[in-house]
């Protein structure tokens, strides 16, 4: 750089003008504006203007381009040298709000799965002082998993005040913990014995790059990878069974709400942590990380060790307790 | 990288559209916020025109809600937010000897984001069914059950609102904790940066809750789930826990940048230090811990457990305590200095009397016995109208009258300046003091009619807030002028007061800024 230094001051990158963030801020807006018409047209709620599926498809393309640039972009300008100590440390900083943010993402809906399993569900049963709601949900027993929600209780859709809530069906069987008898047959272990042992894997890999040892890196990364998907396999296996022979559904009431946004949810976070474990093993085969540099990876691997504690929580309140 | 790094802004829009300096950027976001402001400002004459009278002469009742659906959203998200956001993108990199803020291409992803959410956030109004019209609050089951269709599109501009304020705010958290030069510690900070590094951390925190709400009404409206469906087992007051624990810091979001901005001007018209700069640090940490334990506060009357209402009482009355020692600090800051009343101070001096006002009515509206009476009042509306408008957009007006010339190296006009100060102050008070009064003696908010005896305090209140939408038209007239027309200045330090790195950078401040660091002593 030819701006005038001080001794000892290395200068902070500031990149040049950038089309990146205006384009991604257009890719995001068509993606919402497609996703919004898209569900509004087919939800089977409204009915509305067409058009949304392509306005979709479009926005997340534009996105997911953008994306790949930008983060080419960055890894260039690492690769170039630009990036001093300091300009290192504002990334480090901002992957560590970042995951400090998802976190309290997930907090809200364990929150809400606190508030409706402690408050709420033994309120609608008439528990405490509130007397009217035993009135509108009388016969409802709270129980966790719920399997008969409060409409199906008072004998359905007929005889609820406000129709337009929707139908809730409690589910016909659920997923929690069976026992120790059974436990072996019981997917969710064997989920997190997988995800446990990829927050592991990747941990070994780490190490392995720190030590320089590229070999052992490689395969402990694709180890993970692998880990990552096969869990996101399983899900999608537990999910099928679910909706086919458990009867469990979005709509089966507050467990099945509660039960598939915190799993769903957190699968989603399995597919981007994979996909991102992903990409920094393509990024190894082209010798992108050094044993001393090689924050891509530190990120995703923070991210999946993230997501695995996640499944923790979720092992505890959603399926075992 | 290379030489012409060191040039000024490249010429016509792309200037705009590409840029990554946080000049451009911070300028940016206040334009945006100013538009928004004269926006929503618009949507507030529409709701005082219909109050002016009892009964229905403007508009019906459906637009009515729309309306102030509308002005609530576009002023806190639209208005207030942007505003502060592009004054720390400004000043906070040269406060605290920065060349720029830590991830400028992100920085400018966070701003255009804004006018594309907003885009679609207006553009309901022209949908089928109208815009959202439950209220800034969108409670459920009004925004889930009884929505219009155009709900889907407030819940995705939500969505990515949010993610512009959490990339806004990761980036302000980046560039405090390692932009900062050497021998600034963090006990250094000129107040303005500690505020704003407490806010973002408020704003990483709380934005998620936001969206996971939103979300969660999608799911509800859309797909079948029932987390605010007690026929499901959820239950509508699930709504409004989470978003009050999003809403609540969202308010110290909003005033905790407005305290740093007070904290910044008077001690440079009273020709003193802040006094207890150390007690300020310590009382705006205290207050973002303590609004993460109060956002029950807001729905005392929903039948809370009566421990509920006990705990979130007492909590709040505890806010009192930090907030009464900033006011303290002010005041004592302005005791026996050697003051003068430029328009900037003027503003403050504003903001400490009606803010405290707002405060005071805070801790009537704290009191869960009480608040039995003033939920939902007239009451509500004049307090936190309050704290919004003369605390924080009073203070962001102080701002943009102080930093000015630094920013234009031109200096606005004096006379305009207070007469426009004169004008909002009055406007102001006849506009929402009266509202105390309806909100006591009955008058719900949210209702484009009312029962007749409120028509005199009504009356009053739109003629104020149109006296008060007049100051703002001056304020823009005049910031332009200043542009345009302006006095030079070429006194790095502008206010002979002044303290602090930005007061020691020319004036004009060139594009770019401090990219070798300064010493700090």
């Amino acid at each position: 750089m030819a701006e005038q230094t001080t001794p000892g001051h290395e200068p902070y990158y500031v990149p040049e003008r950038s089309k990146l963030a205006i384009m991604a801020a257009l890719g995001l807006f068509l993606s919402v504006f497609g996703a919004a018409t898209f569900i509004n047209s087919n939800s089977g709620k409204f009915s509305d203007a067409g058009g949304g599926g392509w306005l979709l498809t479009i926005g997340i393309a534009v996105f997911i381009a953008v994306l790949f640039s930008w983060f080419r972009t960055t890894i260039i300008e690492n690769r170039a040298g630009m990036n001093s100590a300091q300009v290192r440390r504002s990334y480090v900083l901002g992957m560590q709000w970042f995951i400090f943010s998802e976190v309290m993402f997930f907090a809200v809906f364990f929150g809400s799965l606190y508030y409706v399993r402690v408050h709420v569900g033994p309120w609608l049963s008439g528990a405490g002082e509130k007397g009217v709601t035993t009135l509108l949900w009388s016969g409802f027993n709270f129980e966790w998993p719920l399997m008969q929600t409060p409409q199906e209780a008072v004998g359905g859709v007929a005889n609820q005040m406000m129709a337009n809530n929707g139908v809730f069906t409690g589910p016909e069987r659920n997923l929690a913990f069976p026992g120790f008898k059974e436990m072996f047959a019981w997917l969710p272990l064997w989920n997190t014995v997988i995800l446990l042992s990829s927050s592991f894997t990747v941990h070994v890999a780490h190490h392995a790059l720190k030590a320089d040892q590229r070999k052992k890196f490689t395969t402990w990364l694709l180890i993970t990878v692998a880990l990552g998907f096969i869990f996101v396999a399983l899900q999608a296996v537990e999910y099928y069974e679910a909706y086919h022979h458990y009867g469990l559904k979005l709509s089966s009431g507050i467990y099945g709400t509660t039960f598939f946004m915190l799993t769903g949810f957190h699968g989603v976070h399995v597919i981007i942590g994979a996909t991102m474990l992903l990409v920094q093993l393509l990024r190894t085969f082209k010798g992108h990380f050094t044993a001393e540099d090689h924050f891509g990876f530190e990120a995703a691997s923070w991210y999946w060790h993230f997501v695995d504690v996640v499944w923790v929580g979720l092992f505890l309140f959603v399926y075992i307790l | 990288m290379d030489a012409h790094a060191h040039h000024g802004p490249a010429k016509g829009l792309t200037r705009w559209l590409f840029t990554t300096n946080h000049k451009d950027i911070g300028t940016m976001y206040m334009w945006f916020s100013f538009a928004m402001f004269i926006l929503g400002g618009a949507f507030a004459m529409i709701i005082r025109a219909e109050l002016f009278q009892p009964g229905l002469q403007m508009v019906n009742p459906e637009f009515f809600n729309q309306m102030l659906t509308l002005h609530g959203l576009v002023m806190v998200f639209g208005a207030i937010m942007p505003a502060f956001v592009g004054l720390a993108n400004y000043m906070i990199p040269m406060m605290i000897g920065a060349p720029d803020m830590a991830l400028p291409r992100m920085n400018n992803w966070s701003f255009w984001i804004l006018p594309f959410a907003f885009a679609m956030l207006v553009s309901t109004l022209f949908m089928e069914g109208g815009s959202p019209n439950f209220g800034w609050t969108f409670y459920a089951p009004l925004s889930t059950t009884y929505a219009p269709p155009s709900v889907t599109f407030f819940i995705f501009s939500i969505h990515i609102m949010g993610m512009s304020s959490i990339m806004g705010a990761i980036n302000i958290i980046a560039t405090v904790i390692n932009m900062r030069a050497p021998g600034m510690t963090y006990m250094k900070m000129p107040m303005f940066v500690w505020t704003w590094l407490i806010t973002a951390f408020l704003l990483v925190a709380v934005m998620p809750v936001l969206a996971g709400a939103v979300t969660m009404m999608l799911m509800d409206i859309h797909f079948g789930t029932s987390f605010f469906s007690a026929a499901g087992g959820g239950d509508p007051v699930l709504f409004q826990h989470v978003f009050w624990f999003f809403g609540h810091p969202e308010v110290y979001i909003v005033i905790l940048p407005a305290f740093g901005v007070v904290s910044q001007i008077i001690p440079t018209f009273a020709r003193k230090p802040l006094f207890g700069y150390d007690s300020m640090v310590y009382a705006t940490a205290s207050i973002a811990f303590l609004s993460f334990l109060v956002w029950a506060h807001h729905m005392f009357t929903v039948g809370m457990p009566i421990a509920g209402e006990l705990f979130f009482m007492y909590a709040t009355l505890l806010i009192a305590v930090p907030t009464g020692v900033k006011v303290f600090n002010w005041v004592t800051t302005m005791f026996r200095g050697s003051m003068t009343f430029e328009t900037p101070m003027l503003f403050c001096i504003g903001f400490i009397i009606l803010f405290t006002i707002g405060g005071f009515t805070g801790v009537m509206l704290a009191i869960a016995p009480a608040d039995f009476q003033y939920h939902d009042s007239y009451f509500v509306v004049a307090h936190f109208h309050y704290v919004m408008v003369a605390g924080a957009v009073f203070s962001m007006t102080a701002a943009i009258y102080y930093w000015l010339p630094k920013w234009t190296g031109k200096m606005y006009d004096e006379t305009l300046g207070k007469t426009q100060f004169w004008i909002a102050f009055i406007g102001f008070n006849l506009a929402f003091f009266p509202q105390h009064f309806l909100g006591l003696a009955g008058m719900p908010r949210r209702i484009p009619d009312y029962a007749l005896q409120f028509t005199n305090f009504n009356m009053l209140s739109s003629i104020g807030a149109f006296i008060y939408g007049g100051a703002q038209v001056l304020l823009g007239f005049n910031v332009i002028r200043t542009i345009v027309a302006g006095k030079p200045v070429n006194d790095p330090k502008v206010w002979d007061g002044a303290q602090g790195l930005e007061w020691t950078l020319p004036t004009p401040a060139p594009y770019h800024t401090f990219t070798t660091p300064p010493e700090v002593k």
